[in-house]
């Protein structure tokens, strides 16, 4: 919120004509979080990657940064930083896809950057990192690591992401155990620590005994901490918060990819286009594997490169939905991108229906 | 410990933060003054208390500081519409806004860190009883004090002298003033008491229920207080009923999901603010006869001379 008032106040300076002299030279970079810089998760993550554009190109650059954005409302925001003279906008949450469009089509001379979007136009890219691989990887840790034959999952909204998400980290899990089961309780937030907390204490008291979260505060790992149960950090290394249950964590680095997309504008060689790094990339990175024997640790290093090389593919067809018909394959021997992009179904195995 | 035991323990943590928040709004509002800033009062009391309680690594002074800001919060809100009769409705909404901003300020070094969890009551023999040892008597002592503060709020409000005279000045400060009762001192404490309490329910987020502190980590919970209390009618009897209606269906619906009942998630989710209104709605028709908001709630107060 402080910053916020800053980035007003700094905006209002500009329209009054008193801004820098240089600010025709140095391009201006805009971020909109959907959380609080301070949520240890998400939003975190990104405002790492506008630190390291400022640390990158320092004085050809200035940042700014606008947290704790309700989708609903996001196109004040937006707008509010395309009319201050920002070159380059990152709206990093999937709900700020309809604003940030039609933001970008008032502002035609400005670029955007939509994180996990599905929507392009000539002057908003889009631009994620293949999660789902790092949770193919979580899925068998937790496949190997459950005892009670139940793991669980704290999800935020049933949106495709989330939803590839539970279906590889469920896949994963079941390629090593196949008997294994999956509780999934949706909160209705990206960011609410304590409701967070409540979702985890549910699945811990139904027998789950390895928890993973696709929303953004550790609360739910640090649950699993407190009942002497495991489970894994999400978007950022949280070992801090539980350093006896973080098996790993899956770690969004978007550093790499926003410097290169700051550098391109300065450069003249932006263009639109859908940009989707995975562990490959470095855009995905694990944390460090621990509290967990040799031989799970092996296998879950083994995963990780064979995923990186390209010989892995954790949606390789077929794949099979609830109902037991085969997804039809799209890809190269594995589903499409736009099908995981896209996807809204439950993989077979799991038991529970999917909110539509 | 069972499963049913495990539900009712959640309940019980997901409900005081509320019930001790309503309570101190319940007794503002009863004053005649409408108090929007209890989410901005909960965010300085869960970021200062945390605060205090990591630098000092002491949870009773992260409790005793948390109280304090939330107290202080209010202290500022009293001058505003007390001292300059300002207007209600704005003031409090700044005030949240404010001590968002101002807690996401105090707490920014401390993001991060974070606190050994508080052992809750232990009484050998009774806490260890089948069934009800834990929930009864082995709770963290905010539970308790939440619930003694329920009943201390009632038999003021509906037994004392005092609760007699805040009442009346929140029901026509006019004729409270001409009656001689200090219409403004009242409220100034009524004021204060409401922001202790929203302190140390945002206290109780940070310390107690996630042991670290982010901010808006009080993630509305402050907006809640406030229905409750509109809903309750403006009684602690029903504000308790309807904090722990709240926290019960909350959990519930977790339950449900994780439970794979088959419900949309977005039902259930629904589901608490469903319930609570509904319940509490349905207590006060029953009543037989409407029970408004005092009269005086909300208006200035400008004493003439």
């Amino acid at each position: 919120m402080t910053h916020r008032l800053l980035g007003l106040a700094a905006a209002l300076a500009l329209a009054l004509g008193v801004g820098p002299a240089s600010a025709q030279q140095k391009l201006k970079v805009g971020f909109i979080y959907v959380g609080p810089v301070g949520d240890h998760g998400w939003s975190y993550q990104h405002d790492q990657g506008r630190k390291a554009i400022e640390r990158e190109l320092g004085a050809r650059v200035e940042t700014t940064f606008v947290e704790s954005v309700p989708e609903a409302d996001s196109e004040r925001a937006i707008e509010g930083l395309a009319r201050t003279g920002h070159g380059l906008i990152f709206t990093t949450s999937f709900g700020f896809m309809e604003p940030t469009l039609r933001v970008a089509r008032r502002y035609p001379n400005v670029k955007f950057e939509h994180a996990t979007g599905i929507k392009r136009a000539a002057n908003v890219a889009t631009y994620a990192a293949k999660f789902h691989e790092g949770r193919y990887i979580i899925g068998q840790i937790a496949g190997k690591m459950t005892k009670t034959g139940i793991i669980g999952y704290v999800g935020a909204f049933p949106i495709p992401e989330v939803v590839a998400g539970i279906n590889s980290y469920f896949l994963g899990a079941q390629s090593v155990n196949p008997n294994v089961k999956i509780k999934v309780v949706w909160v209705n937030s990206w960011y609410d620590p304590a409701k967070e907390a409540d979702a985890a204490k549910a699945l811990l008291d139904q027998g789950v005994d390895v928890l993973a979260q696709h929303t953004d505060s550790p609360a739910p790992l640090q649950q699993a901490e407190a009942r002497g149960k495991l489970g894994f950090g999400q978007a950022s290394d949280m070992e801090r918060f539980a350093p006896k249950a973080q098996l790993t964590a899956i770690v969004d680095d978007w550093s790499g990819y926003y410097v290169q997309r700051a550098k391109a504008v300065l450069d003249g060689t932006w263009k639109s286009e859908d940009t989707w790094g995975g562990l490959a990339s470095g855009m995905v990175k694990m944390a460090p594997y621990k509290n967990m024997p040799d031989d799970v640790k092996k296998l879950a290093e083994e995963t990780e490169a064979a995923i990186k090389a390209g010989r892995l593919n954790p949606f390789k067809c077929p794949v099979f939905k609830q109902d037991g018909s085969e997804v039809e394959c799209k890809g190269n021997g594995a589903l499409s991108d736009e099908q995981v992009l896209g996807m809204n179904f439950y993989v077979k195995g799991i038991d529970d229906r999917l909110p539509q | 410990m069972t499963a049913f035991e495990a539900i009712l323990l959640t309940i019980v943590t997901a409900s005081t933060p509320l019930l001790i928040a309503a309570m101190g709004e319940l007794v503002a509002e009863r004053s005649g003054v409408l108090n929007l800033g209890v989410e901005g009062m909960m965010a300085m009391g869960a970021a200062c208390g945390f605060a205090a309680a990591v630098t000092f690594d002491s949870t009773i002074i992260g409790i005793a500081v948390g109280v304090l800001a939330g107290t202080a919060m209010a202290g500022l809100f009293a001058l505003a519409v007390l001292g300059l009769a300002a207007n209600q409705v704005g003031s409090g909404l700044a005030l949240t806004i404010f001590g968002l901003g101002l807690s996401g300020l105090i707490g920014a070094p401390f993001v991060g860190a974070r606190r050994d969890p508080v052992s809750p009551l232990a009484i050998p023999g009774l806490t260890d009883l089948p069934g009800v040892g834990r929930l009864m008597f082995g709770q963290d002592a905010f539970v308790y004090f939440s619930l003694a503060l329920t009943v201390a709020v009632a038999l003021f409000l509906g037994r004392s002298r005092s609760g007699l005279t805040l009442r009346a000045i929140g029901e026509n400060h006019a004729s409270a003033h001409a009656l001689g009762l200090p219409v403004l001192r009242t409220r100034l404490l009524a004021l204060l008491f409401g922001g202790a309490c929203a302190g140390l329910a945002g206290v109780y987020l940070s310390l107690i229920y996630t042991r670290f502190w982010s901010p808006g980590m009080t993630a509305g919970r402050g907006w809640i207080a406030l229905a409750l209390v509109v809903f309750a009618a403006w009684r602690p009897a029903y504000a308790l009923i309807g904090a722990y209606l709240f926290g019960t269906a909350t959990v519930l619906q977790l339950h449900a999901q994780a439970g794979q009942i088959g419900l949309p998630a977005q039902l259930l989710s629904a589901a608490p603010y469903v319930a609570t209104i509904l319940a509490l709605v349905l207590l006060s028709l029953g009543r037989g006869r409407a029970i408004g908001a005092p009269g005086s709630l909300g208006q200035p107060f400008v004493p003439e001379r």
